[in-house]
């Protein structure tokens, strides 16, 4: 006689919170389309005691400055395409990204030192060839991306851009310029759970509705502290499912700019034999650290090869088919 | 079932005889109530309180071994769902399949690489665990012979695949001592596959697919035949079912203590995968959730590689970082004019930094600084990284003694602590380095 087995169920109280990105033009914006993210009363996947309504989602990481560190790999898919951020995202968006993840790197004092005039002109030719929803990043000193940041927020009025990123000592200009301008924001801690919930309570001090704000637990690639980010997402999201309300925010994961950082995906020369194919060890490096992290949480990842792309959106949907 | 450690003392012999490799048998007894020891430990226990016992001192995943000697595969004994509420114990084992039709040379020359394989990672030695084989040819003469094959080349441990007790019984014959995983038995021949595994002490795998009601049934009956050591085949391929079925497996383990199912898990993500970079992709989700033996049909170094590393990542216990020894490292053949650096003692930290002072072929001294354990910036914070501990380390592992120049390179994350460690450090002159492991390279290129 097969025995009787109970499966047990987790009750959970709570849900992550739904938040869209991009308007159409029937809401303000110019986007062909908009994609919403979040909503998920379960641990990923686990449909058969919750809900997980909207699939995780892929977006495609674009520069407006030739990227001249990157790995020859991505150099070479492609192409001169790395010269123009419209083509590239154009590019991007043939490859199957569902969004396009602009950084204004050009502005950095220390590369091109470009000014905002120069950002909103970035902005509207990514905004004239793609119609997909954008996360626009600054170059990353707080100066810069508050002064382009904030052009661009009113040049993209109502495009409900993710704006990125707010962290705990640079959020409060950006924060007022996606109130200001009827967009988004990232919000960016260091690898721990009080930070990321903390700072998720200051961008609602400022009156910015919860369901506007993606946060970014930050991102270890595979070898590179893969395991904390890891870890600290599934604490998150069993926060989230308990109740916990300023823990129920999407995450978003840059999974490339981490994984393509490691000396695996990064160089060929004079690395051991058994790193295999230079290629296929690479793909590997992003796709695993990308679906890792969708396994604990992520709702969007930022990759940056084309090939990552596919697999890690076969890889959601057959984790998603039953 | 749950009792507690007092509990379960009150059922011990009380003679603290130590036998049991533990000091008292009360800490015996609160081992046992953790789930970390088994009662068969105890050479004394009556058989009355071993009844009493059973349910209780059990761990909820038993505990498996795969193979002999030093390279043997043990998997179980999880205690946690999530790697943060404790820690993951006995990562999961990595075999390749072969199968028993492929041209002997053919399978032998990938048999040898196999062996070969190996990378360090860390400081730690990273290997394929073993080898499945599969009798695709249906004939148990030429299985039998391939497995002698397999036998005359490693000792590594394998997993035997056949549906035919008959083939698996002249495998068998090949692998006395070396408990290789017997794969699989089901409804049809449990009966004769649990006496083979019986007569050759060998774990046996329990196959029914998709139903936990036949699978527990199954385990009962090869148990009522005396096996204790199974392997549980829920035979789900399709990525959702796998996580959905592992994750309920290992809930009824240690949620509900169910028993019958509380054994390790064997998976094939090969056999669910639209290709052989699918197939990694697989292989990753049942490292993290939830496998104990991970069977793969590409012996591919690219995907090994990251396997490897992904499971080193998930097992290392959150709690303890993995850490190198503090002290005075040389680099390339370091000279008394060479650069000095200092790191901490993180290993990932220090085989970063490590890593890329030897790509950049400089000779250099490399101070590693006891942070006990923490990187760069955790440690600064946690005051175990500063300007004291800086200096201390400097005179600890004589460092003057062995180089003919006052200059520290500190790395850019702390560049803070700059003021402090000049007046720690009287007469040196501190220098900041690059705050990514990666520009130290060009950073080396410009130091004088």
């Amino acid at each position: 006689m097969p025995v009787t087995v109970e499966i047990p169920k987790e009750k959970w109280t709570g849900k992550v919170r739904e938040v869209t990105l991009g308007a159409t033009a029937a809401a303000g914006g110019t986007r062909k389309k908009t994609v919403t993210v979040g909503g998920e009363s379960t641990l990923p996947f686990l449909t058969f005691e919750g809900e997980m309504p909207n699939p995780p989602v892929v977006a495609l990481e674009v520069q407006d400055a030739y990227p001249d560190d990157w790995s020859a790999l991505l150099k070479e898919v492609w192409g001169d395409t790395l010269h123009d951020p419209a083509a590239w995202a154009q590019k991007a968006e043939e490859y199957g990204a569902d969004i396009i993840a602009l950084k204004l790197q050009s502005a950095h004092p220390e590369g091109g030192n470009t000014d905002a005039a120069h950002a909103v002109e970035t902005v509207k030719s990514v905004l004239a060839t793609t119609g997909l929803p954008l996360i626009i990043y600054g170059p990353g000193q707080p100066e810069k991306d508050n002064e382009v940041l904030v052009a661009v927020a009113e040049a993209a009025q109502g495009e409900r851009i993710a704006l990125g990123n707010c962290e705990e000592k640079n959020y409060r200009t950006i924060v007022a310029a996606a109130l200001a301008n009827d967009h988004l924001v990232v919000n960016k801690t260091p690898i721990d759970v009080n930070l990321a919930k903390q700072l998720n309570i200051l961008v609602n001090d400022m009156r910015l509705d919860l369901d506007r704000m993606l946060m970014d637990p930050t991102t270890g690639a595979l070898g590179y502290g893969l395991e904390y980010s890891y870890s600290v997402m599934e604490r998150l999201r069993i926060a989230a499912l308990t109740g916990d309300s300023m823990t129920q925010q999407p995450m978003i994961c840059t999974v490339g700019e981490e994984a393509w950082r490691a000396k695996e995906s990064k160089v060929n020369e004079g690395v051991p034999a058994a790193w295999g194919d230079w290629a296929r060890r690479s793909t590997n490096w992003e796709v695993i650290t990308a679906t890792m992290l969708i396994e604990s949480g992520a709702n969007i990842v930022v990759l940056r090869h084309p090939d990552s792309v596919k697999l890690v959106k076969e890889a959601i949907a057959s984790l998603r088919a039953h | 079932m749950g009792l507690s450690g007092l509990q379960i003392y009150k059922l011990l012999p009380k003679t603290n005889c130590k036998e049991c490799g533990y000091p008292t048998c009360l800490a015996f007894g609160m081992k046992l109530a953790a789930k970390q020891a088994e009662l068969s430990a105890c050479p004394y226990v009556s058989e009355e309180a071993k009844a009493a016992l059973e349910a209780a001192s059990a761990p909820p995943i038993r505990l498996v071994t795969v193979g002999s000697g030093e390279k043997k595969v043990e998997v179980g004994n999880e205690t946690v769902l999530f790697r943060h509420e404790k820690t993951f114990y006995h990562q999961p084992g990595l075999f390749v399949r072969l199968k028993d039709t492929v041209p002997l040379s053919e399978f032998e020359a990938v048999v040898e690489q196999i062996r070969e394989y190996s990378i360090e990672r860390v400081g730690i030695e990273l290997w394929v665990d073993g080898i499945a084989i599969e009798n695709a040819s249906g004939d148990a003469a030429n299985f039998a012979k391939y497995v002698a094959a397999v036998r005359a080349k490693t000792e590594r441990p394998l997993v035997l695949i056949a549906s035919d007790p008959v083939s698996m019984a002249s495998a068998l014959e090949q692998t006395d001592g070396s408990a290789p995983l017997i794969y699989a038995a089901t409804t049809e021949n449990w009966n004769e596959m649990a006496e083979l595994a019986a007569k050759h002490k060998a774990p046996l795998a329990v196959r029914a697919d998709g139903d936990f009601g036949v699978l527990a049934e199954l385990t009962e009956q090869v148990k009522g035949l005396g096996l204790e050591d199974i392997v549980l085949d829920p035979g789900i391929r399709d990525p959702h079912g796998s996580l959905v079925a592992l994750t309920q497996l290992r809930r009824l383990a240690l949620k509900s203590n169910f028993r019958p199912l509380g054994y390790p898990i064997v998976v094939f993500p090969g056999e669910g995968a639209s290709s052989a970079e699918d197939e990694a992709i697989q292989a990753a989700q049942h490292i993290a959730k939830y496998a104990g033996i991970i069977i793969l049909d590409h012996f591919d170094p690219a995907t090994i590689y990251p396997l490897l590393t992904l499971r080193l990542n998930i097992y290392t216990d959150p709690q303890k970082p993995i850490q190198v020894s503090p002290g005075l490292y040389e680099i390339s053949s370091p000279q008394p004019d060479s650069p000095l650096l200092v790191t901490t003692n993180f290993s990932l930290t220090y085989f970063s930094v490590a890593g890329e002072v030897e790509g950049s072929g400089k000779p250099t001294w490399l101070l590693v600084a006891d942070s006990e354990g923490m990187s760069v910036l955790t440690g600064w914070a946690a005051g175990k990284f500063d300007a004291e501990k800086i200096a201390k380390s400097v005179q600890q592992f004589g460092v003057p003694s062995k180089i003919s120049h006052k200059k520290i390179v500190i790395p850019g994350l702390v560049s803070t602590i700059l003021g402090e460690l000049e007046e720690e450090l009287p007469g040196w002159e501190i220098l900041v380095g690059p705050r990514e492991a990666i520009h130290i390279p060009a950073y080396l290129k410009t130091w004088k």
